[in-house]
């Protein structure tokens, strides 16, 4: 009875493991169609893409929030959103003790139900990768660190890169990198191209996210334009937020940058994941981003090597509506551990 | 990986008591149900129940229960008394909301999740808007200050289509009562249930007997009460065809009328349009209540130069609508109104595939019992075919192109109506050049399809004249003249 | 020795030039007295069809003039009337039968009346329009706008006060109209219509016809390319019902400025009333205008 969405038939994503910031250049001044990679050119193309009209997109995200999940999609869409989640604590007051504890909750996220599928990694700060690394082992849970100077980005492009280096050297499989937010306001795109370039190179075959840190560039062209930037530059995921500013993630923030991604891949044949950070607490709210996945960006990225979130609690609450559909009682947070 | 399918999500009919036979709602009471007619379900042809068809003896003592309402108890009623039963009304439709969302569904076949977000919680912002107009009509700029108050006219005969009805009821129930006015009102043959339980409402609110009267019936049942003689005034929304033939029947006479009727809106997209939010717009504007919207986009004008990377985007997002039981909350699209609708519209899509258009639809099975049609997109269409000049009146969409923004406006106001019109562009001097030159009632710029009690609506041309809702909607309800008998100085229809 | 006379021939008035009436046809009009006055052109049907083409033509640019010219432009019409007021007082003292003193009054309130409409072009926006406070995030903005072609039957009665009071609403506020003079006192429209030519009012945006009244009015009232149509000349005329005209412009739902009724008998309205906004919002759409508001 309903329209099954077809996905688009694309070439896999190819996008090149290893990047140089050279290579990247090129291929950005292939996608302009510039001899030259100039501010110029870039503020051009990207001041280019359509507008967004705030009140459309808003009025979009609150109409894909009206789907009701129910049964068995809904078991099917905790079980996804569980595996999609990326397990973060980014606090000042981090210990080796409370990152081994939130790294044993990775592996056994529901110690009553062993069915229950782990998060996809866990994000920490460059100085617990090897802590994260050691707990989680080869269970194949990955781990994530922020990098380049988080959450504000403001220092030299040597520290940047000195820390995303200290990072993958710990052992990091994915980098969280944030924009020079500054320089993005300010106009300086080719800056912010040549930052998020340098670092993917650094990376090497280490996954980069490219944290737009969406509360701060306000509108939602603004975030258009960067989500485009970011991919241009070569990052493999776009995420919304460093979880330090208000507001992070939002189903609006989040719908453009899927339209972004799904553009992306039709304009260039590579496919680029989506990472909402922050602010998402309930199960409710995570499958209304998987509604929105599923309906903007298509199936391709139902899938946790190209949709994350970053979050800490909604793991548990997530957790708490899988044993109300297994047990078919409501559960209570004494049901969850609190790590 | 799966496909990320939802479940069904059916809404509860349990919510709505529906009663096997309904009489007539006449001076404050039901009339014992007789000359019945079916009332189904369209989107799986299942009887709900039996109504009464109104005849022209019946049309003649609700006419008279609403001249007493008038002449008595209602007329004698200061306007803040009035407004009250207005206000009280607003609020039983909110706290009955679910019942009167399913009951719309059921009968109409839209989907819930338009009845539960748009009909219902707008048909209730109506009376809440109006309410307070009751008791302010000095103040609507009606009159000239210091001279003859507006007055109501007296009995209102309403006629309603079938694709908004409880809305529909509420744009012209809730002005019509708080200027004071008496009401007899016949919503649409296919849809008379949620009316009928607006009857229900007005008991429960306690509003005197015979202020508002619910007459189901067909179409004769309709003539006979717009040709009253008793009838001061009609409101109708409707066909074209009909509203012509009503101010033929008022010609001569002191009747006034009110005429809210087809239209073939052009909804005109730039290449610099905000991409994402028009092709929400495009499919907000033609698949929105299946496309059975007199104001519905079903001209898409594109430049030229961006019209296959709007349909390509189109169509990718047409992939995603879901057709199905209308009591599914995720339901996009539900069946179509009647059998007769179905046959019209495909008919005109047929008629266009003959004249040169090319036909898609999203992959789409569509249930075996019912009446449905698939999400349609009509491209290569020229001006010349009919699905480019008729009212289709369904979920189906004619895209032209233009290449000028002069060759726009001439496109879009190239047709006998002019209720409703769209226009995408980030730039907002063209926007506002566009409002000017474009002749319709509503101009949509950057968004389409939405709808307050504050906002007049209504067209220009064949679209019919008055307006409904805002400020200007009230003066299609009052009279300026002074109160001689059977003068009728200074008013236009 | 007495000089002979130069006698004026009386034309019609449409797109801005004076035709004779394509049917070449003219009727002998006589004063209230019953002397001989003129012989006048009898318009048409094609002469009503040519009228409307170029009232439509007209249409789009009077109503693209900002408010502001158009009062100025009734205004320099007011001033034109004026300067001629001897002659009118002398035609309408003729055509209706009034004393000089009653027909001076007569055109100085037709004056009088054209200047108040010439004020009101760039106030009516203002006052019949506003802001909607809708219940989101939109601006939301109603508007009159022209309803476009108007065909007016100007009253029978009274030949310049009247004729006067009708028309001036009708295009102060951007409508082009197709005028159908009263039949049996034409010579203050001609008049008119000579005042008209020779202010700033662009040709078409007033057309002027004299013609018998039943013959050409429901041609006038039929024609699908006249959005609306005002009626109030119909009281008065002996083998016009003025319902069969309403009928008539159902065709295409033109929008009818009925006559005044009273006694269910059509009569000519009291010129000497306050009008009033009436005859303003007769001839007005209103467009509403939405927009998101956002960043």
């Amino acid at each position: 009875m309903t329209v099954r969405t077809t996905s688009p038939s694309l070439p896999s994503p190819a996008a090149p493991s290893v990047a140089t910031t050279a290579g990247t250049v090129a291929h950005a001044r292939d996608v302009l169609g510039v001899s030259r990679l100039t501010n110029h050119a870039l503020t051009g193309w990207l001041h280019g893409l359509p507008g967004v009209d705030q009140v459309g997109c808003e009025a979009r995200a609150a109409s894909l929030g009206t789907r009701s999940v129910k049964t068995t999609s809904k078991a099917w869409a905790i079980d996804l959103a569980i595996g999609m989640i990326d397990l973060t604590t980014l606090e000042g007051a981090d210990t080796v003790g409370k990152v081994r504890s939130l790294c044993a909750k990775a592996l056994v996220p529901d110690p009553l139900d062993p069915s229950t599928p782990r998060p996809a990694a866990v994000c920490v700060y460059g100085d617990m990768v090897a802590t994260a690394k050691e707990a989680l082992g080869d269970s194949g849970v990955r781990v994530a660190a922020v990098a380049t100077a988080f959450p504000s980005g403001r220092a030299s492009l040597a520290v940047k890169l000195a820390d995303t280096r200290d990072a993958v050297r710990a052992g990091a499989d994915e980098i969280d990198m944030v924009i020079d937010r500054g320089a993005f306001l300010s106009g300086e795109y080719l800056t912010v191209f040549n930052q998020i370039a340098d670092v993917k190179a650094a990376c090497g075959d280490t996954h980069l996210k490219v944290i737009l840190e969406t509360g701060e560039l306000v509108t939602y062209d603004n975030v258009r334009r960067a989500a485009h930037l970011a991919m241009l530059a070569g990052g493999d995921f776009i995420k919304t937020s460093t979880g330090k500013v208000a507001p992070a993630a939002t189903l609006p923030v989040t719908l453009v940058m899927l339209e972004a991604v799904r553009d992306w891949r039709e304009l260039t044949g590579v496919q680029v994941g989506v990472k909402p950070a922050g602010g998402i607490r309930t199960t409710k709210d995570a499958i209304k981003y998987l509604v929105m996945v599923s309906e903007v960006a298509g199936e391709p990225w139902l899938s946790p090597d190209w949709f994350r979130f970053g979050a800490s609690g909604l793991l548990n609450d997530l957790l708490l509506q899988r044993q109300k559909l297994v047990t078919g009682a409501y559960s209570g947070p004494d049901y969850v551990t609190i790590d | 990986m799966p496909t990320f399918e939802y479940a069904p999500a059916p809404e509860s009919r349990a919510v709505v008591t529906i009663e096997k036979s309904y009489g007539l709602f006449i001076d404050g009471t039901f009339t014992r149900p007789k000359a019945l007619f079916d009332t189904i379900n369209p989107a799986d042809e299942s009887v709900l129940a039996q109504v009464t068809q109104a005849g022209p003896r019946d049309v003649d003592k609700a006419v008279a229960a609403a001249r007493r309402a008038f002449d008595g108890e209602w007329g004698a009623l200061s306007g803040a008394e009035r407004g009250k039963y207005l206000f009280r009304i607003a609020r039983i439709l909110q706290e009955r909301a679910r019942e009167f969302a399913v009951l719309e569904t059921l009968d109409n076949g839209k989907p819930i999740k338009e009845t539960r977000d748009v009909d219902v919680p707008v048909a209730a912002a109506h009376f809440f808007y109006h309410a307070g107009w009751a008791d302010k009509l000095e103040h609507a700029g009606l009159t000239p200050s210091g001279g003859p108050l507006p007055r109501p006219h007296g009995v209102v005969a309403q006629v309603i289509p079938w694709n908004f009805p409880l809305l529909m009821l509420a744009w012209k129930i809730a002005p019509a009562l708080a200027t004071g006015n008496t009401v007899v009102l016949k919503p649409a043959e296919t849809t008379p249930l949620s009316a009928l339980l607006f009857a229900q409402v007005c008991q429960q609110a306690g509003l005197p007997a015979g202020v508002v009267n619910i007459l189901t019936g067909d179409g004769r049942t309709g003539q006979a009460l717009v040709e009253h003689p008793d009838v001061d005034k009609i409101a109708f929304t409707g066909s074209t065809e009909v509203g012509k033939a009503i101010a033929r029947s008022i010609a001569g006479t002191t009747k006034k009328a009110t005429l809210e009727l087809g239209g073939k809106a052009a909804n005109v997209v730039f290449d610099d349009a905000p991409i994402d939010q028009a092709i929400e717009g495009i499919v907000n504007g033609i698949f929105f209540n299946q496309g059975q919207v007199c104001c519905a986009g079903s001209r898409l004008l594109v430049q030229e130069n961006v019209h296959d990377q709007v349909v390509a985007k189109l169509k990718r997002r047409l992939e995603t609508l879901r057709v199905g039981d209308p009591l599914d909350k995720n339901s996009d699209l539900g069946a179509i109104n009647s059998r007769a609708q179905l046959e019209r519209i495909t008919r005109l899509v047929d008629i266009g595939v003959a004249q040169g258009a090319q036909r898609w639809s999203p992959e789409c099975s569509l249930p075996a019992t019912g009446f449905w049609f698939p999400p349609t997109v009509l491209t290569g269409v020229a001006q010349t075919h009919r699905v480019a000049t008729e009212e289709i009146f369904g979920p189906v969409l004619s895209v032209l192109t233009f290449r000028t923004p002069a060759e726009a406006v001439a496109k879009a106001n190239n047709t006998p109506y002019g209720l409703s019109a769209g226009v995408w562009t980030e730039k907002g001097s063209r926007i506002l050049w566009m409002a000017d030159q474009l002749k319709a009632g509503v101009v949509w710029a950057n968004t389409f399809n939405r709808f307050d009690p504050t906002s007049p609506f209504g067209g220009y041309k064949e679209s019919g004249y008055g307006r409904e809702g805002g400020r200007q909607g009230l003066a299609a309800y009052v009279t300026t003249s002074p109160r001689t008998p059977s003068s009728t100085t200074g008013d236009t229809r | 020795m007495s000089r002979l006379d130069v006698r004026k021939t009386y034309k019609l008035y449409i797109g801005g030039a004076f035709p004779r009436s394509e049917s070449g046809r003219s009727y002998e009009v006589v004063s209230a007295s019953g002397e001989f006055l003129a012989n006048v052109s009898m318009g048409s049907r094609k002469d009503v069809r040519d009228a409307v083409g170029a009232a439509r033509s007209a249409q789009r640019g009077w109503a693209a003039a900002t408010a502001y010219n158009r009062g100025q432009v009734l205004y320099r019409v007011a001033e034109i009337l004026e300067g001629r007021r001897g002659q009118f007082v002398d035609e309408v003292a003729a055509a209706e039968g009034l004393t000089p003193r009653g027909a001076a009054a007569s055109v100085e309130a037709a004056i009088d009346r054209l200047v108040w409409y010439a004020g009101w072009t760039d106030k009516v926006a203002q006052v019949l329009g506003n802001l909607n406070p809708v219940a989101g995030p939109f601006f939301n903005v109603s508007v009159p706008e022209p309803t476009g072609v108007v065909g007016v039957l100007a009253p029978q009665g009274s030949s310049l006060l009247g004729l006067v009071s009708v028309v001036a609403p009708v295009i102060a506020t951007g409508n082009t109209a197709v005028v159908l003079s009263s039949a049996d006192r034409p010579l203050p429209a001609v008049t008119l219509g000579e005042v008209f030519a020779t202010s700033d009012l662009p040709g078409g945006v007033v057309n002027i016809i004299t013609a018998r009244t039943a013959e050409v009015a429901p041609w006038l009232a039929s024609h699908r390319d006249v959005n609306a149509i005002d009626l109030t000349g119909a009281a008065g005329v002996d083998d016009l019902v003025w319902g069969e005209l309403e009928a008539a412009a159902a065709d295409n739902l033109k929008r009818v400025l009925r006559p005044t009724v009273a006694g269910n008998v059509a009569v000519e309205p009291d010129w000497s009333a306050d009008p009033g906004l009436g005859r303003l919002r007769a001839f007005l759409e209103t467009k509403t205008v939405w927009h998101p508001k956002g960043i």
